[in-house]
């Protein structure tokens, strides 16, 4: 896939922006802070971590779908610009009424839960485009079965007829995608949206996503674990961990020259592409669970390289190239470590 | 070579008669499934949904009986095992099941301790042995026994959970361990964790494994052989490093190929093996091979299902493909041309 320039997006206008996000679940538990990043029109980012790092919460927070214990503490979320400026945090019901599933559209990890098991699915995609798109009967139909062809489902019309239990995880999939893109959004949001389907599915439905992308001009916010699929998809990547963005670029410069020290080890356990039998990498402890109190760097308690002064004060975000930026101390004093091993294959006997 | 730890020879199971009218499945789940799992190596299985990777395991185990064909456990056909002596096989838990989600395989109310020496009564073994052999185990899959031994499962972590599934499959010290989708709900981390930890007790305890799987990063770097499972049939079988990079049926090759990757090197795409964009898809009869319909490489032959045989010119390799010695020729010649649109190659 091709890899753009990181301003080849520059002067599109801006779909999202998102600014020093901070949210919090449970008890004032503080989940993801300070989460700042820009998506233009076209532009396709992916948000990647282990789970608990805060990156689904983040996606949650920007559909406005938080969970119940869970609440933006500070921070700006803003869809669109000039004219089309909507204040996601302000916004009440009857504003992410017009914004959420018109403007914006999401597909998660399990299509199946989110569609009705008793009614068919051509039908749920018609209700979509009457309530949402205002078409009427005749209208919604022809255009239904139009998005299905879109979507690259096999006989169309015959699949709107059948519920959701008779088709396949990849074809459910592929009917959320319709629902999700019927009232030609800005902004596309996907939570581990091929986790679950096999790599063959997976494949497909990163290629009609690609190409949606491309004939709609659709932003794309990929959140996903695995760093092959944003490397697949993604023009930028951002790497979250603890809660925080760590390290942020594009997609090609950072998987092939990571600056922070949990980037590299997401990349050396990763195994992606390589069969050949082999000692597996793994990446000693556990991350922080929500709302742990740690005055420095969140990966540091895991990290080989941390000092007294990576655990004592906080670590900024540092500018390390046009578009890039790291969060780490001692980013200038790893480069030069040559091949650092990060690291290991121990099991530790914690509980 | 000595006698394989287990044989599969020609297993068929089929669950129910197809339905009239639903368009749903045929009923079979495994069709003429042959398959040895030798002492002390991995095997992985991988395989779409509803490919028939459950139902093997859940056959070996005997938690379903064959429609046809035998499984030879260690010697002893399991698959005509009937009353006492299959309930007597089971219990002795010489075989081995772990799932996919340790919260809802694992017991809520039970205590890790618990948890673990459970299996130990089922077999019989008496309650003054039971401690030493908990600890044995538990301690065997990384943790430390004495911390963790009165915890729920909702009390740890997902790669500690998956550790005590592991350590209550391995209490009852089996010969073969069948893993059903054992790191999918892991993070990479803890998925080499898992995994690893797989690979050390086959070697420690001489253990055979077998790990099914969905995706292939979910055994890349511990399996020594592969099996690729497709609509109920083994479609091929052999070394996974050679399977994976030479694989000889098309499916494996959409497979390979479809696995996403960080690199941009040089490597087939699936637009190289899947159908033409809006080619009509052959049709097929009941006898047809059973990837007929998303097969670039279909022809006449293949209206007959190929027979799972030894592919020529290897060592311990199996296909089911009419075509399994040409088709990888076929794209060499279509992806270095640089047209766009190749018309569909027949063999």
């Amino acid at each position: 896939m091709s890899q753009p320039e990181h301003d080849a997006y520059a002067a599109s206008p801006r779909t999202l922006e998102v600014e020093d996000l901070h949210v919090s679940v449970g008890d004032h538990l503080v989940a993801v802070s300070g989460v700042s990043f820009q998506l233009r029109r076209g532009e396709a980012v992916g948000l990647v971590g282990e789970s608990g790092s805060g990156k689904t919460l983040t996606c949650r927070a920007v559909l406005g779908l938080l969970p119940e214990t869970g609440e933006v503490d500070r921070g700006s979320i803003v869809l669109g610009e000039s004219d089309d400026r909507v204040d996601l945090i302000a916004a009440g019901r009857t504003v992410w009424d017009r914004v959420r599933g018109s403007r914006i559209g999401a597909v998660f990890q399990d299509p199946g839960s989110y569609l009705n098991p008793g009614i068919t699915v051509g039908r749920q995609l018609v209700e979509q485009l009457r309530v949402r798109g205002g078409l009427g009967r005749t209208e919604a139909r022809e255009r239904a079965v139009g998005l299905f062809t879109e979507v690259g489902l096999h006989d169309p019309a015959g699949v709107f007829q059948l519920y959701p239990h008779q088709l396949s995880g990849g074809m459910l999939q592929r009917v959320l995608i319709a629902i999700a893109i019927s009232c030609e959004p800005e902004l596309l949001i996907a939570d581990e949206a091929t986790t679950a389907l096999d790599v063959v599915i997976q494949a497909e439905i990163l290629e009609l996503v690609a190409r949606l992308r491309r004939d709609h001009e659709l932003s794309l916010l990929l959140v996903t674990h695995d760093l092959a699929v944003v490397a697949e998809t993604c023009d930028r990547i951002l790497v979250m961990y603890g809660g925080e963005i760590v390290e942020s670029g594009p997609t090609e410069q950072v998987l092939t020259d990571p600056r922070h020290p949990y980037t590299r080890a997401l990349l050396a356990v990763a195994t992606i592409g390589d069969w050949t039998r082999r000692t597996l990498d793994v990446i000693p402890g556990q991350p922080p669970s929500a709302g742990e109190e740690m005055p420095g760097c969140r990966f540091a308690p895991r990290c080989r390289y941390a000092t007294q002064a990576c655990v004592s004060a906080p670590v900024v975000t540092t500018e390390i190239g046009p578009g890039r930026s790291a969060r780490c101390v001692r980013l200038d004093e790893l480069d030069t470590e040559p091949g650092a091993v990060l690291v290991q294959d121990r099991i530790e006997a914690t509980a | 070579m000595s006698t394989p730890l287990l044989r599969i020879t020609d297993l068929s199971v089929s669950y129910a008669l197809p339905r009239r009218g639903t368009g749903l499945g045929t009923g079979a789940a495994l069709r003429e499934v042959s398959l040895d799992v030798r002492a002390g190596e991995i095997l992985g299985i991988v395989g779409e949904t509803g490919s028939g990777k459950t139902t093997l395991a859940r056959a070996t185990v005997g938690l379903v009986t064959p429609a046809t064909g035998t499984i030879t456990f260690d010697g002893v056909d399991i698959g005509g095992l009937q009353g006492s002596a299959l309930r007597g096989f089971r219990r002795r838990g010489q075989v081995q099941l772990v799932f996919q989600d340790p919260l809802r395989s694992l017991d809520p109310d039970l205590t890790v301790g618990q948890l673990v020496s459970e299996p130990l009564a089922i077999a019989g073994v008496p309650r003054s042995e039971q401690r030493v052999r908990v600890e044995e185990a538990i301690g065997l899959v990384g943790l430390d026994p004495s911390t963790i031994h009165d915890r729920l499962p909702r009390q740890l972590s997902g790669g500690q959970r998956q550790r005590i599934a592991l350590a209550r499959a391995i209490v009852t010290r089996p010969q073969l361990l069948f893993c059903d989708e054992p790191v999918s709900a892991l993070d990479v981390s803890n998925r080499n964790l898992v995994l690893s930890l797989l690979d050390r007790l086959r070697r420690e305890l001489g253990l055979a494994v077998v790990i099914i799987a969905h995706d292939l990063s979910s055994l890349a770097g511990v399996a020594d052989r592969i099996a690729v499972f497709y609509r109920s049939r083994l479609v091929e079988s052999g070394p996974v490093e050679e399977v994976l990079t030479r694989p000889a049926h098309p499916y494996t090759g959409l497979l390979t190929a479809s696995a996403p990757s960080v690199a941009h090197e040089d490597r087939l795409r699936p637009a190289d093996l899947r159908l033409e964009q809006g080619a009509e898809p052959p049709k097929g009869g009941p006898d047809s091979c059973v990837f007929l319909a998303r097969c670039r490489f279909a022809h006449e032959a293949c209206h007959q299902q190929p027979l799972t045989t030894p592919l020529p010119g290897t060592a311990d390799r199996t296909a089911a493909c009419h075509a399994a010695t040409t088709w990888p020729s076929q794209i060499a010649t279509t992806s270095t041309s640089t047209a766009a649109d190749q018309p569909a190659a027949a063999g």
